[in-house]
């Protein structure tokens, strides 16, 4: 069973568009449990596959080889292979991220009851969207990652394009091309370690990389070979993640996609980014990764102040929100440029709790939405008293967002900026500033909708049931980690020190 | 030559050549015979027919060695088997195609058409398997010429008549160019045999004419590009895609391009590969700066023009300019991975464009307009259309777990690998490919996101076994690339190519 486990909770999502092919298009009600049914069995296979992790073993664990598609040379001294390998396996940080979502993802069906049209194709391009986003995470070769990552961005393209608001089909072409240049430059990439090294595997990659110099010199794989190869991904991931100023597509994005998805895109999609930089930029690279530590560092503070006072200025509660996701990447990047065990921890502490976070606030977006028909912050007030509580849990999401101590949001921000300051302290400081300014536009922003002089809303009751528990697992999970953050840096320690160890301490 | 040595020469490795030859005869005669007003669809299935069995014997040929006859004009070997196989599956879905075309001015005609595709396969079927410039031109003009009719097979429509003299004249054109080219070649080397051309390349004689080599290089290229819409000699592309009937279109997107990428093959690399260049330098890697120059400007020009097209047939006649740019680059790279990588993609390439055109097809002939609008909400009136032309044109824009993907990677591996890494060129190819999405997502766009009160469109049986078929095998080959490397492995040696083999004749002593 154990052997097959991966494979099986990639495919899972598979097994909902299945029975929703044979439910008839009209039938929304059995279509929208469909949909939450078909999210909760890759739930229930994620976390079979978390039973059977070992949480303290290193490397990499659960997985699958075979080989998948061989292109022979021929060459005058024999045939040289090229072989690709179908292969999966997971480690904790991995695991980690596969576990985060699968729980968006049943979260994210929730809330799309509030969709209005096309629930059969919806749901059917959710599960293929779903199935992309664990594949990316369980991947072990660039080929393998390279599919998965262009499968996550046709489900996308036409969830955005079909469901979204107004501007829908201008937003659904910016994601296109802009993912399509950053999957571009990452294919090119790719490709060219391929050819070099003849492997595509993450761990012979980086054992390869690892050679000294003049035995990469045979393979002719010069320093300016590697140092180009990492600025590709850079590039490319830094469209993912997205790092200013290549974020103006996930704005729009955020604005004009319908909740759920965006809870998918900002929750697990841009953490696709996050996970790149860390596996293959200091995974592969960790000398050149450390040269350009500095710049990293600068993009980080760039796009944490950018966002922030972006965020602060914006008059839509979803602008806001998507401003201070670019803020927020941003502190994976200052982590990631610490190179030290504490920044690491903040950096990948961050991708997980970002994810809880901007879930939780943009399935709240959601919510107002179907109540007002906007999410325009002038067109809120008082909404406390009428929806109490809706109004906590949104001031408990903010809180989480802007680094209260006890949630999730603290540790990540203070670890990252702990391995900063002992780096790069000037830089530090000048990001620290960021801080402030997130407490103001989070507080800005979520005290002009609950509290204040009460607005009419068209539809104004407090979250009902199903609502309810979307919001309250996301808020529980972001508590959890906040109080109990022991759990996550268990599973995550192997991968951080093995890591760490490839950037020399 | 007499009559014992005619007889002695091994006729049954052209079974499959006399096979459409006889079809295409049968077929002549019974079109003379039958009423003017009687259907000619019987003819199709007859066609298909014949194609089918000869298809059946280049998979019944696939272990017999290289086999030379005719005094080494025409042999059989493991490339014109892989690609006779292309060529034959390629026009047995367009005959399937067209049997549902539904233009009363090709009804009128329908029987002429069956034969001049199946002569124009016979021409294509000559230039795989030939070894002689001769032969090869025969070929190549057999193909050309009944191409040149089929295009203009609408008598009554303006359009038609127009592609089909644009068509005639800028392939005369370039026929002149290409002739021009292999007169040069037999000036040079006293030959029109390829591989004895190869031989006498190398001859140290020929490096004080190595100028005349790099000219015949040029001209004889040129001269061939022309076949596969390669840049510059595109401009005939769209006026004649759109002119021509949609299977003819097909026809000449696919098969057609396919027997240029053959001869291409053939004559380029075979006579030139030991050819030296001035300065003594292999020619072959002299020309490659132009030779990539054009692969780029066959990239950019098919897509960025595609981009302004609002006419369906014209927007993939440039994309299919643009996918003979893509193929050109392994060519380019002198890759290793030569043959499988271009016999992969027309592989792929067949599918998907087929797939598309039969689409178009359906669409266009129902709606009465060749605009991009007929697609309009195309999802809501007929999923069972629009979810095919989806994973067709996912596929012809490369993105994974289709067919295209596979092909696109593997040409990034031949530009990016082995000897010399060719990072710029594979930079065009994806900064192009990225501008191809814009055009082919805006169909999935206009399918998927708009909506409208249009008809439900109704699939006549072939036209629904073709697209199951495309689509099944684009997606097949897209998840398991290897059942058709396998295969190609399997089948194909690369000596076998350049192996120069003695006719075998049996002559009687007197």
């Amino acid at each position: 069973m154990n052997t097959w486990l991966l494979s099986i909770l990639i495919l899972s999502p598979l097994l909902g568009v299945l029975v929703l092919l044979f439910t008839p298009s009209q039938d929304e009600k059995s279509i929208k449990w469909i949909g939450v049914l078909g999210t909760l069995f890759p739930l229930g296979t994620a976390l079979v596959t978390l039973s059977a992790f070992n949480k303290s073993g290193e490397g990499l664990q659960l997985a699958e080889k075979f080989q998948w598609v061989s292109y022979e040379v021929f060459q005058s001294n024999g045939d040289v292979s090229y072989p690709i390998f179908y292969e999966v396996g997971v480690n904790g940080l991995s695991m980690v991220l596969i576990l985060l979502t699968t729980v968006v993802s049943v979260l994210a069906a929730i809330a799309s009851f509030s969709i209005k049209k096309d629930w059969r194709s919806y749901f059917i391009l959710f599960f293929l969207l779903e199935m992309g986003m664990i594949g990316v995470f369980a991947a072990q070769n660039l080929f393998l990652f390279f599919i998965f990552f262009e499968i996550t961005l046709i489900p996308m393209f036409f969830l955005i394009g079909r469901w979204g608001y107004l501007e829908k089909e201008k937003a659904a072409y910016s994601f296109l091309i802009y993912n399509g240049v950053g999957s571009a430059i990452l294919l090119i990439a790719f490709v060219a370690m391929f050819m070099k090294t003849g492997t595509m595997n993450f761990d012979q990659l980086a054992y390869t990389f690892s050679l000294p110099q003049s035995e990469l010199n045979e393979m002719n794989i010069t320093k300016n070979f590697k140092m180009g190869m990492l600025i590709a991904l850079l590039i490319a991931f830094a469209v993912k993640l997205p790092v200013a100023p290549l974020h103006s597509w996930m704005v729009r994005v955020h604005v004009q996609a319908p909740p759920p998805i965006v809870m998918l895109h900002s929750g697990i999609l841009l953490k696709i980014g996050a996970y790149g930089l860390i596996v293959f930029g200091a995974g592969l690279f960790p000398d050149q990764f450390e040269s350009l530590a500095f710049i990293i560092g600068l993009f980080g503070v760039i796009n944490l102040l950018y966002g922030a006072f972006l965020a602060l200025t914006q008059r839509d509660l979803k602008r806001v929100l998507a401003y201070s996701s670019v803020s927020h990447m941003g502190i994976v990047l200052i982590g990631l440029a610490a190179l030290n065990e504490a920044g690491m921890t903040g950096a990948v502490f961050q991708v997980v709790s970002h994810g809880l976070i901007s879930a939780l606030l943009f399935f709240l977006v959601g919510v107002l939405y179907e109540r007002g028909g906007s999410s325009q912050l002038k067109d809120f007030g008082g909404v406390a008293k009428r929806m109490p509580i809706f109004a906590g849990v949104m001031l408990a999401g903010g809180l989480a967002s802007l680094g209260l101590p006890g949630m999730s949001g603290f540790i990540s921000e203070f670890m990252a900026f702990l391995g900063l300051f002992e780096k790069m302290p000037v830089l530090a400081a000048v990001g620290a500033l960021g801080l402030i300014l997130t407490a103001v536009y989070v507080l800005r922003a979520v005290l002009a909708i609950t509290f204040g002089t009460e607005k009419e809303l068209s539809n104004a009751h407090d979250l009902s049931s199903t609502e309810r528990i979307p919001a309250f697992i996301l808020l529980a999970a972001i508590l959890f980690i906040g109080i109990y953050p022991a759990w996550l840096s268990d599973m995550l320690r192997p991968t951080l020190d093995s890591i760490l160890l490839g950037l020399g301490g | 030559m007499d009559l014992d040595t005619l007889l002695s020469f091994r006729w049954s490795v052209m079974t499959p050549e006399f096979i459409i030859l006889g079809v295409a005869t049968l077929l002549s005669v019974i079109d003379l015979f039958m009423k003017k007003e009687s259907s000619r669809k019987p003819l199709a299935w007859l066609a298909g027919a014949g194609i089918l069995a000869a298809l059946i014997t280049i998979f019944m040929q696939l272990d017999i060695e290289v086999t030379s006859i005719l005094y080494d004009t025409y042999r059989l070997d493991s490339f014109s088997k892989a690609f006779k196989i292309l060529l034959l599956l390629g026009t047995l879905l367009v005959i399937v195609l067209s049997s549902n075309y539904k233009k009363e001015d090709l009804e009128e005609n329908r029987g002429e058409f069956y034969y001049l595709l199946l002569a124009a396969l016979l021409g294509a079927m000559m230039m795989a398997s030939s070894a002689d410039l001769i032969t090869l031109f025969v070929g190549l003009e057999l193909l050309s010429l009944s191409s040149y009719v089929m295009a203009g097979l609408e008598r009554r429509n303006k359009r038609s008549n127009e592609s089909a003299f644009k068509y005639i004249v800028s392939g005369g054109i370039a026929t002149a160019i290409t002739l021009f080219g292999m007169s040069y070649i037999f000036g040079l080397t006293g030959e029109t045999n390829l591989f004895k051309i190869a031989e006498n390349m190398g001859n140290l004689e020929l490096l004080e004419h190595s100028f005349l080599i790099f000219f015949a290089f040029i001209i004889t290229f040129a001269g061939l590009t022309f076949k596969i819409a390669a840049a510059p000699l595109h401009m005939w592309a769209p006026d004649v895609y759109e002119g021509a009937p949609v299977p003819v279109t097909a026809f000449l997107s696919v098969v057609s391009k396919t027997a240029g990428f053959v001869i291409l093959l053939r004559v380029i690399i075979i006579c030139f590969i030991a050819a030296p260049g001035i300065d003594k330098e292999p020619i072959l890697l002299q020309v490659q700066p132009y030779v990539m120059a054009l692969a780029a400007a066959t990239m950019i020009i098919g897509n960025v023009t595609a981009l302004r097209q609002r006419n369906i047939k014209r927007m993939f006649a440039y994309s299919s300019i643009a996918q003979a740019g893509y193929i050109l680059v392994p060519f380019v790279s002198n890759s290793s991975l030569l043959f499988e990588l271009i016999w992969f993609y027309l592989l792929a390439y067949l599918f998907m464009n087929i797939g598309a055109f039969t689409v178009i097809q359906l669409l266009t002939s129902q709606e009465g307009s060749n605009d991009i609008g007929v697609f309009r909400g195309l999802f809501r009136r007929s999923p069972w259309l629009a979810v095919p032309m989806t994973f067709f044109v996912l596929s012809l824009a490369g993105i994974p777990i289709t067919a295209g993907f596979i092909g696109k990677f593997g040409i990034f591996m031949g530009a990016l690998g082995l000897e010399q890494a060719q990072y710029w060129l594979a930079a065009v190819m994806m900064a192009t490919t990225l501008v191809s999405y814009v055009y082919y997502f805006n169909i999935i766009a206009i399918m998927f996101f708009r909506d409208s009160e249009g008809p439900k469109v109704s699939i006549p049986g072939g036209m629904a076994a073709v697209l199951a078929f495309c689509t099944a095998s684009v997606l097949i080959l897209g998840v398991m690339p290897d059942l058709a490397l396998d295969f190609f492995y399997g089948n194909f040696d690369v000596n076998e190519f350049f192996m120069q083999i003695e006719t075998e004749v049996h002559t009687h002593d007197h």
